[in-house]
């Protein structure tokens, strides 16, 4: 419980800093800020390989395989999209006279 | 095992991790250094990952490569190839991905602790695990479930009207008591070795719960259910960190958490609705009633190409307010050139996005970039409204509900209270519209019989494409 409390600790925080940097974000990019904060919680690839690493019976097997390629669908996809929207963005080109 | 024995570089890599992710959301603040932030977020997710590869005892090598590799893939051409009108469904469906993502490793974790030779050592499942371990595995399960019928819904594979039933309500409400109870159960027996079938059965109830509540939710509402997705989703992997004791998935969690919770309450407040309206008051069920009540409008004004042009070419200022329907009829980019007419005769041209114009949260704006209209050429609805009285024309392409003036003064109408751009206040107005139907909503626009409205009829490309050619005559 103890670990619990501290790790909540962190979790309540980091929500604070989320809100306070999503809060920044124009609404022009919120479609990029969408596919990048998806591509962010990729990171559970992170847990998925945690556990496919620790190799324990068929069924745990399966589940982790799975987890992997979802997690990282979601990383790489996610991250790919993300730049491929930014790139498209645009400011006014420079006044030619 | 090893996710809670990490060594000390290892929790110092994802330290790096957690506050690249940080930066990198700081500089999505502002398009000029939203790609740099993209790519350090990027960074970061390689040193969490390759630390993870290098700094814990991986035994099953095969897993890792296979899963990879196919993920790899799958989400690169997916990526590559998605039409830009399609995003909001291939964030669903990445959202989703990452979901289920996070309710397997809970449910491998589960399974692993269930294993015979965690008993030796005493408890197997202390009750703080126990919890999160399910709170995760259903959490990811509602959104992975979720997000898939909000794919196929957005791609309309199945209608995006919402889908009611009687007792709906009841239904659902008793799925999830039993997906409690089972998840209860679970943690309760602390882990001493027990079937595993309470805890697939807990999964299957969070899966058909994901669906349900999805599948009364349709249309317009989907903004709000998109970026809900998105905060379960945070959620489920914070939790997962939880499980694991593993600090940068939850400090990532959290950041998506916060960030999908901003977005849906944007969302909502953009239609002046309420999110516990938006998930248990199917839109469809509340409009039938204000919906087209007057027989359709009466008195309109159709206007020709040469018309139109003639007004845009002499006039001062033109706002261009675009809806879904542009981007369906393709029409963004001749929207574009008939900008640059425009502008080459000196008229000024912005465009007035609202808040829920398209089908995710700033979906206009992906839309217009894609068509290189420059982003500082967008302006938000606060910022134009005061606009429009000094604006010659205000030219409405595929929109329909967000110009709806009865949102300002007819109690009765469905969408009232919810914030408009006020398109009305305009000189003039020109509508684009294929025909007369109403918007998603369902509901009339007092806007097309106003005394200083046109409506241009027909495929909103072939419209705005007519116009140029004759702007250039004009």
């Amino acid at each position: 419980m103890v670990h619990l409390l501290a790790e909540l600790t962190v979790f309540v925080l980091a929500l604070f800093v989320g809100f306070e940097v999503i809060s920044k974000v124009p609404t022009t990019l919120h479609t990029p800020l969408m596919s990048a904060t998806n591509a962010i919680h990729g990171i559970v690839l992170v847990g998925a390989l945690l556990v496919a690493g620790a190799a324990f019976p068929p069924l745990g097997a399966i589940f982790s395989i799975i987890a992997v390629a979802l997690a990282t669908i979601n990383v790489v996809g996610g991250f790919a999209v993300t730049e491929r929207m930014l790139q498209m963005f645009k400011g006014r080109a420079p006044v030619k006279k | 095992m090893t996710a809670t024995a990490g060594s000390v570089w290892l929790d110092a890599a994802y330290l790096v991790t957690g506050i690249l992710f940080i930066l990198g959301l700081r500089f999505l603040s502002s398009p000029a250094t939203a790609r740099f932030g993209n790519r350090i977020a990027a960074v970061g997710m390689l040193i969490g990952l390759l630390s993870t590869l290098i700094g814990t005892g991986i035994v099953s090598w095969w897993i890792v490569i296979v899963g990879v590799v196919i993920g790899t893939l799958v989400g690169l051409v997916a990526a590559l190839r998605v039409k830009m009108t399609a995003m909001p469904q291939m964030v669903a469906l990445f959202n989703g991905a990452g979901g289920g993502a996070a309710a397997l490793v809970s449910t491998a974790e589960f399974l692993f602790r269930m294993q015979g030779a965690s008993f030796a050592h005493g408890i197997a499942l202390p009750y703080d695990q126990g919890l999160t371990i399910v709170l995760s595995a259903i959490i990811g399960s509602i959104s992975f479930a979720g997000s898939i019928i909000a794919f196929l819904k957005l791609q309309e594979v199945m209608t995006g009207r919402p889908i009611t039933y009687v007792g709906q309500q009841i239904v659902n409400g008793l799925i999830a008591l039993a997906t409690v109870a089972f998840a209860a159960f679970i943690v309760t027996l602390h882990g001493t070795p027990e079937p595993l079938w309470p805890f697939f059965a807990m999964l299957g109830g969070a899966l058909v719960l994901g669906v349900l509540f999805v599948l009364p939710i349709g249309g317009a509402d989907m903004p709000v259910i998109i970026s809900l997705l998105n905060s379960f989703t945070g959620l489920a992997v914070a939790l997962t960190g939880l499980a694991l004791a593993n600090n940068v998935l939850i400090i990532s969690g959290a950041l998506v958490g916060a960030s999908g919770t901003l977005l849906t309450i944007l969302m909502s407040r953009a239609m002046n609705r309420s999110l516990f309206n938006v998930l248990f008051g199917a839109f469809g069920a509340v409009s039938s009633a204000g919906a087209t009540a007057a027989g359709g409008p009466q008195n309109i004004r159709t206007a020709t190409v040469d018309d139109v042009a003639t007004m845009l070419a002499y006039a001062n200022q033109v706002i261009v307010v675009p809806g879904y329907g542009m981007a369906v009829a393709q029409a963004q980019h001749s929207v574009k050139k008939l900008a640059d007419e425009l502008e080459k005769r000196g008229v000024t041209v912005k465009y007035a996005i609202h808040p829920v114009a398209g089908r995710m949260p700033g979906h206009m704006n992906v839309l217009l970039a894609e068509a290189n209209v420059p982003y500082p050429a967008l302006y938000d609805m606060d910022d134009i409204n005061p606009e429009f009285p000094q604006t010659d024309v205000a030219l409405v392409i595929g929109a329909n509900d967000v110009t709806n003036p009865a949102a300002r003064n007819v109690a009765s109408s469905p969408i009232y209270g919810m914030p408009i751009l006020d398109v009305d206040k305009a000189g003039n107005v020109v509508v684009l519209k294929r025909s007369m139907r109403s918007g998603f909503a369902g509901i009339d626009n007092p806007l097309y019989e106003m005394p200083n409205t046109m409506m241009l009829f027909g495929d909103a490309k072939a419209s705005v494409d007519d116009l140029v050619g004759a702007v250039k005559a004009a």
